[in-house]
Formats: C-alpha cells, structure tokens, sequence
C-alpha cells in the first residue's frame, strides 16, 4: 500500500513585481512541481538563489503563488482562505524557521508550548511536553524561563526545533533545522526528524549540511530546474 | 398688598413652571428643564423651591418655610416673610398647619397628608453627576435608564469606608423608572419619601424641576449584601427625649460638651407643649 | 483514503460581517466600501498610515461615528440599525472597545474595582462581594496587584492603566474587542508584556479582535489576519504573514519596507 499523497505542488509559478522600482517583475519559480508522501522526507537542493526558500515559503502558505497547486493535506494555498491556511498550520502544517519570530518578553517554554496552547491543550500538560522537548535538546533549564530573544543562535534554533516537534503536525517543513547545532544537538535533532518520518510525517527540508541531508532525505529535488529562463522586461 | 404681582412672579412664568411641574409630576422622576428666572436672592438660597412655591401658592394658602428642620434660622425666615410680603399668605411654623411647606434638607417628621405640598429646595439635581461630567451623556443615561454608574458610586462607599456613607442625596430609583437626587435630605427620610402629600423639587441654577406624585414608589439604591439602612445618630433629643426622630449633634457649650435634639424644630416643640 | 483533518472543519457562520462600509466628511473620504468577515477566535489586523481611514473604520463599527452607508452584521443583525438602547448594550456586554489612551476608556476618579466592576452593575449584578470578587480575579489576570483594587487608575503607570482598561472591558466576557492602537505610546517592554498578555485572554477566552495600529510588528505578533487601508480604502488583505512578507500592492510594500530593522 502506497503512502498517502500530503504535499502535492504542479505547475507552481511564483513572481515578485517590485513597485518601488517601476514595477519591474522578478520571475523566481516557473512549472514547480513535487509529491510528498506521508512518511517521506524530501530535500530542496539547488544554489544560493535558485528558489529553494521561495518553494518552502510557498508550502508554508507564506508566499502567494502566481500560478498552480499547492496541496498541502488536501487543501490548495493558492486558492485557500487565510482562515483555512491559519487553521492548517495550527494543526496540520508544522515549520521550522531559521527565524525567531516571539513576543520580546514571552518565557522559552511558553514560547515552545504556544502551539500546543492553541489546539487547546490544558496549560500544565502543554509546558511538560515543551520542557521535555527542551530537555531532549540540552537547552539548560535555567533558560526555560527566559525570553529566547536573549538566546545565541544555537539556543534560539533549539527553540524554533522544539516548537516545531512538539506537535505531531502530519506535515512538517524545515529550513536549514541543523545550520548553527553542535554534533550532540545535531543529532537530536536528527532521530527527532528520524522519529517524524516513522510516525508518518511529511517532510520537506533546506538542508546546506550534506551529511544530515544525505542521512535523513529519501529523496532530493533540485529547484534550479524550476527556475525560469529569463523574461524581457 | 405690594406693587408685585400675587408671589412675586409673573403669570406667564407661573404658568411656565406650573407646566414644568406637571409634566414632572406625570413622570415621576424626570428631571424637567425650565426657564429658571433671576429671583431677588443669591443661588443656593433656594431660588428653585422659591419658584416652585411661587407657582404653587394660592391666596387661601399657608405656607410654612424650614431649613435643616428648623423654621427659625435665616433662610427660612427670609423666605417666609418675602411670600408674607409678595403674596400675602398667611404663614406658619406648624407643621399640621400649613398647605404648602418649603424645605432645604430634611422632611418635617409630623406625617404629610395629601391635601399639602412639600417643596425641596435642590442643589444638583442629577444624581449621575458625581461620575459623570457630560449633561448629553447623563440625559441619555437617563433616556435609557443605564444606572449602572449609581451602583459605582455606591461601590466606591463600600470600597473605601466598608459601608455605603452616603448619608445624604442617597438616591433612589423612583416609580421603578427613574433614579433621582432627593436633594440633600438625611439618607434617614428616605423611606419617608413615599408619602400621601405632593413633593415638588426645584432646582434654580441648574434649571431643573421634578416631582413626586403621592404614593409613588421611592427605592433606595443598595447592594444585596449591603441593603440600605435609614440611619440617624444613636441617642435622644435632649429636650423632648425623642429617639424616633432625626437627631442634630450639638456642641453645648466651651468644654465641648455634646448633645442631641430633634432637627424638626416645630415636632420637638409641640412633643414639649 | 483521506484523512479526517479536525483543524480544518471551521465554523463557517462569522462572528461579524462587514459590507460596504463608508463614511465621509464633507468631500472627503474616511473609509470607503470596507467588507469583511470575522469569525469567531480570529485576530484582524488593520494597519495603514495617519488618515488611511483605519480610526474612522473602528469608530464606525463601535458606533462612536455614524455611517453612511453600509452594514454591519452582527450575530445575524445590522447593528448599525439596532435601537439605541440594545447598541449601547450590545457594547457593554458583548462587545469591548480599548482606547489607545487609557484614560478615554477609565473611569480616573473612581477606584480600579469599580472600574472594572462598571459593565457588572450596569449589567444588574447587585452583590457588592462578588462584584469586588470577580474585579480581583479580573486585576489578577490582567497582572495587576489585587491587592490596589482600591487604587484610582491615576496612580497607576500607562501599562498598568492599559491593562486595566482591558479587565474593565472583558469582565463580561464579550465575544468582539475593537482596539485602537492598543500599545501605542507604551514603552518597548511594556507593549511586549502587553501583547503577551492579549495574546493569552484571546486564546483563552476564544475572542474576536478588530486592531487598529500602525505598528507593523504588533499586527505580525497578534494579528491572524492584515487588512492594509489607504485613502480610506482597503488595498490588500489576507494572511497576516503573507501579506507583510509577499505584499502584492505598491502601497503595502512600500509600508513593509518603511519598517525600520529591529
């Protein structure tokens, strides 16, 4: 029995028109196209540039497609309401971003339990799971109660990692998840993912660390293909 | 007889305030505007009632004027002999006596009948003001009966003195309808606010008359767990030994030496006779 | 086959439905053809700069300006066609409004309990105990000291008046909060305790916001959906995200770009 289709993107093209500069339009991605089945985990490769960011962002709902499907879990970003797209990514859609985005004064464990909190889950619990997670990372628990916006990048990646694993979200996207860790982190990380594939999670991932991406990936794509032959202007 | 027309004012004024004085006796409660004119004594010196009684007097009444339940001090007596002299009517200080009684601050402590008129002089007639500064916002309060606001003032009684110590102008929802400002009468007469006599309330600066029909329903504002309590000071009259009535602290003599007595002059008088 | 994603069975029925919303002064335009919906536990975002119609849109919709033309629904009813006395109290029961300052919203000269006990008596509650019980648990979680229930918002600081302001208007539990620059004219940390602090009441209490600000990074933090206004028209919408990190109009990425790094 094959796997269920979670990610499925054909013919997906995406522009960026500048209007500051006379409205100049950048073509980046032009006839993407991916499967993801439950189960899988896929690596974005491709140059500096090529679109690799450009396809997770877009996965992520975070970019608005010029053109194409983007199925994620059955429903299409293209063409779905920001209320779907928020209500997906509450509980279906996970991302690890190389970015923290947080309310400057938040504590790291509610920062990490904010995702569970919002499906509902009772306060108490929601923080043991997220102190687990934490815990599982080495981030010293002298830290827990401290805002990450203080955090070295190391930390502040632990943080984005567990917010992104301590849900069981069936499709989960990753950018660069092992870029600034340790070995020790690097490979917690690593069985975390590891352990996201045998659950039957979806993944999709930027990974510049060969080796990680070699050891976890089933398969790669490269998005250079995808990069559109340059448009007059 | 003077030169001034009968009670000093105008027929078309009368007519005007004895209109302000119906419409609020048809809407018990209701704060009624109307033309309040200059009278030939300062605000504050009851120009309201002072108007209220001139539009109410008849040749055939007697009037009798108290402040503070006393007939003798210099309000009550100045108004009491400026209707002796503007309208002739016969005046006295008999409580059973009289048709028409204008009072500042108390209600007399002999019961009314329904064949008088009790007449309140009012300083600030809207009991939402305290919290409330803007005069379009109260009347719409008012329009939309939103009381709640009474409540925080009483809150704030309770909050900062563990009881409600508004002891005077204790306002109260009139008719089930609209909250009102008794005027400033001891928290103590407010029961007795429901009662067979016509009670008219004037307010000269403010230019605001309102009124009580006989019998209407008078309901002090409270809290379930801090019901309304009719207080007065606890002790006697010292000259008629009364311990019913609304009782004035008095500091007798040098020593500080204190007592009390009856704050309804005529009532302690005729228990005495 | 498919599997049976929960998260995405929504209540389809908005809490709130705005349509062609417009209100003028004189020849010039406040806000023009403003439709919307918002569904229950949503957070909308309304940026755009001074006199882009953002303000008059939220008076609007509080009925603090009258409209001319335009609907807005409310649990099945316009109520900008509702009698005076059931608006006002839709106001102060169902809906909350929060003043950018705090002061327009408080009572300053009556104590913080019976400022937030106000929309409690309105509402008829006549037990000063329970009045005074609910006003601290409401001081608590809003983290104010219970113990200054009977300290006037004059003595409080501007972050503290602001919380306050928002117990006074949540203490019944109202399903629409409109807020106007909520955070504006807050220090940095403050606005940060602040926006934690809204972020929790809305999840817990499952409420709808309508937020008014200028403020980019507040609407990135609280706001699941952005409405970008213009000359009293709305530009752009959408996702909060993709509509700060792939603005589609000139106006909004010119106002994205404006933002200066953090």
């Amino acid at each position: 029995m094959t796997a269920q289709v979670m990610i499925r993107v054909a013919d997906v093209s995406k522009n960026f028109a500048l209007h500051a500069q006379g409205g100049t339009v950048i073509p980046v991605l032009q006839g993407a196209a991916l499967t993801v089945r439950a189960g899988e985990c896929v690596a974005l490769t491709g140059s500096s540039g090529s679109g690799k960011s450009t396809l997770l962002r877009l996965l992520q709902g975070n970019y608005a497609p010029a053109g194409g499907v983007i199925e994620v879990a059955g429903l299409d970003l293209a063409t779905a309401t920001p209320r779907q797209v928020s209500a997906l990514r509450r509980g279906t859609l996970g991302y690890v971003s190389q970015f923290l985005r947080v309310v400057p004064r938040v504590p790291a464990l509610d920062v990490v339990a904010d995702p569970l909190l919002t499906l509902g889950m009772e306060e108490g619990e929601a923080r043991d799971r997220a102190g687990a997670l934490l815990a599982q990372l080495n981030l010293p628990e002298r830290l827990w109660g401290l805002s990450p916006t203080t955090f070295s990048g190391g930390e502040q990646q632990r943080v984005n990692i567990a917010r992104g694993f301590v849900h069981p979200y069936p499709v989960l996207l990753l950018d660069e998840p092992t870029a600034s860790l340790d070995p020790v982190n690097r490979a917690v990380v690593l069985q975390l993912i590891r352990d996201a594939k045998a659950r039957g999670a979806a993944l999709v991932g930027i990974f510049h660390d060969a080796p990680a991406r070699a050891e976890i990936a089933d398969r790669e794509v490269d998005v250079t293909v995808f990069s559109p032959q340059a448009v007059p202007a | 007889m003077s030169d001034y027309n009968f009670a000093y004012l105008d027929e078309p004024t009368k007519k005007m305030i004895r209109r302000a004085i119906l419409k609020g006796l048809a809407v018990p409660g209701y704060q009624v505007p109307f033309a309040s004119r200059e009278m030939p004594m300062p605000y504050g010196w009851g120009t309201g009632g002072v108007q209220v009684t001139a539009a109410c007097l008849t040749p055939e009444d007697t009037l009798k004027v108290i402040d503070q339940g006393s007939d003798d001090t210099t309000n009550a007596v100045s108004i009491r002999s400026f209707f002796a002299k503007v309208a002739g009517v016969a005046t006295t200080t008999r409580t059973a006596e009289a048709s028409v009684i204008q009072t500042r601050h108390r209600i007399p402590e002999t019961p009314l009948r329904s064949d008088q008129v009790l007449v309140y002089q009012v300083p600030i007639p809207e009991p939402l003001r305290f919290l409330e500064p803007r005069e379009t916002e109260t009347r719409r309060m008012h329009a939309l009966e939103e009381y709640g606001l009474m409540h925080v003032k009483l809150y704030e009684d309770i909050a900062r003195h563990g009881a409600i110590a508004t002891s005077y102008a204790y306002p109260a929802l009139v008719n089930g309808r609209h909250v009102f400002d008794p005027s400033p009468i001891p928290r103590f007469d407010n029961p007795r606010l429901e009662s067979p006599a016509i009670q008219l309330f004037g307010a000269g600066r403010e230019q605001r008359i309102y009124a009580l029909p006989p019998f209407t329903s008078v309901q002090s504002l409270d809290f379930d767990d801090h019901p309304f309590e009719a207080s007065k000071a606890d002790g006697a009259c010292a000259l008629c030994g009364a311990t019913h009535t609304y009782l004035d602290e008095i500091v007798a003599d040098d020593q500080g030496t204190r007592r009390f007595q009856c704050s309804d002059t005529d009532y302690c008088m005729e228990r005495r006779a | 086959m498919n599997v049976v994603n929960t998260a995405l069975v929504l209540e389809d029925t908005p809490l709130l439905s705005v349509s062609g919303l417009t209100r003028s002064y004189g020849a010039r335009i406040g806000c023009k053809d403003v439709v919307f919906d918002l569904y229950p536990g949503e957070v909308m975002g309304i940026v755009g700069e001074s006199g882009s119609g953002k303000s008059t849109l939220l008076s609007c919709l509080a009925g603090h300006l009258e409209t001319d033309a335009g609907q807005v629904v409310y649990q099945g009813q316009d109520v900008l066609t509702l009698p005076e006395p059931a608006r006002r109290r839709l106001m102060r029961t169902d809906w909350a409004f929060v003043h950018q300052h705090a002061r327009d919203g408080l009572r300053m000269n009556v104590s913080a309990g019976g400022n937030v006990g106000e929309r409690l008596m309105a509402g008829g509650a006549r037990h000063y105990g329970n009045i005074r019980k609910t006003a601290e648990d409401w001081l608590e979680r809003v983290e104010i000291d219970p113990g200054r229930i009977d300290d006037r918002p004059s003595a409080f600081s501007g972050g503290m008046q602001q919380r306050l302001q928002i117990a006074r208007g949540l203490v019944t539990g109202p399903k629409l909060v409109l807020m106007d620059e909520p955070t504006g004219g807050l220090d940095v940390s403050v606005q940060a305790r602040l926006l934690d602090l809204l972020r929790g009441l809305v999840r817990r209490m499952g409420l709808s916001v309508v937020i008014v600000t200028h403020d980019i990074g507040v609407v990135r933090l609280l706001a699941d959906r952005l409405m970008v206004m213009r000359h009293g028209q709305v530009v752009e919408q959408g996702l909060t995200d993709r509509v700060l990190d792939d603005p589609q109009h000139a106006y909004t990425q010119l106002l994205v770009n404006s933002v200066l790094p953090t």
